[in-house]
């Protein structure tokens, strides 16, 4: 199986991305974002965190009109297996593959530690294998603040598409969400980093769990 | 010919610059104030030969696209000469 990196100007989580993705046994490999031509050949897309064109006008704003998009929406509609983390997450609500938006921290502040998840489903492949009730991995953000109207959330909650939430909130996102899927759920949007807990050295391996769940599962 | 558009956020949504901004003026003993929203103000300068309602189709098409996020901000433009 083979994962794309997704790589902008300002990334900063795409060699994490690699050697996490790597490390589990996926081929991976780098792509520029002004890439117009076609992601079919891969079997998975990762967008990774950062602060892709500095963060300006708002996050991921100016990202979802990057070349690459075009490519990562057709895929997007023929189910193709996507992830967005931190800023990879904040594009993909940019570029409404995922619903809601994120918004500033409640606290305002940049929060850069270990936060602990809740896997709130495991009806998906991204945690289908996940046999803890609770994972550990950092976050890195100032604007991982989930919000959406209340249609949305009643939606998102309906169809079970919250993958993980968080034990104690730590931006204000509404229903403490973490993680979401979209309806298809080949979509996984989260703002905590699986790809920086993938190695004890790191402080967790407990990322592994995703990426595990998902090779085990891919068909 | 110019634009100046202002970008706030939605009635209801989190604006935790907003309220810490207005925390800090009553700190300092300025007085008066219910509540302050910070959102964005940019301006647009025209090509030459760009028309008022060209002018207006331009700016709103790009707070449409890009300036703006529906889900969280609303928009406002004027257009001056």
């Amino acid at each position: 199986m083979k994962f794309a990196v997704i790589v902008f100007p300002g990334s900063n989580c795409d060699y994490d991305a690699y050697y996490a993705l790597k490390n589990i046994g996926f081929d991976v490999e780098f792509v520029w974002h002004r890439n117009t031509t076609s992601l079919s050949n891969f079997d998975g897309i990762f967008i990774p965190g950062g602060f892709s064109y500095g963060d300006y006008l708002r996050t991921g704003a100016i990202a979802k009109f990057s070349p690459v998009m075009k490519s990562i929406k057709e895929e997007s509609k023929k189910g193709k297996i996507i992830i967005g983390v931190c800023n990879g997450f904040q594009i993909l609500v940019e570029s409404e593959l995922l619903p809601g938006s994120l918004i500033n921290n409640k606290n305002i502040k940049f929060l850069s530690k270990q936060v602990k998840l809740r896997v709130k489903t495991v009806n998906s492949i991204f945690t289908k294998n996940i046999k803890k009730e609770y994972l550990e991995m950092p976050i890195a953000h100032k604007q991982g603040n989930y919000i959406a109207d209340s249609d949305t959330l009643q939606t998102l909650k309906d169809n079970d598409q919250i993958l993980f939430e968080y034990d104690i909130n730590p931006n204000g996102s509404m229903l403490n969400i973490a993680g979401i899927t979209n309806k298809k759920r080949n979509i996984l949007g989260m703002m905590p980093h699986p790809e920086r807990a993938s190695n004890s050295l790191l402080g967790s391996e407990d990322g592994n769990y995703i990426f595990e769940s998902l090779i085990k599962n891919y068909v | 010919m110019k634009a100046k558009i202002y970008i706030k956020y939605k009635e209801g949504i989190l604006d935790p610059q907003g309220t810490v901004t207005n925390k800090a003026l009553k700190s300092i003993d300025i007085k008066g104030i219910e509540s302050i929203g910070i959102g964005k103000y940019i301006e647009m300068e025209f090509d030459k030969n760009i028309s008022k309602d060209d002018a207006k189709k331009i700016a709103e098409e790009s707070c449409k696209k890009m300036l703006a996020n529906p889900n969280t901000e609303t928009y406002s433009y004027i257009i001056e000469d």
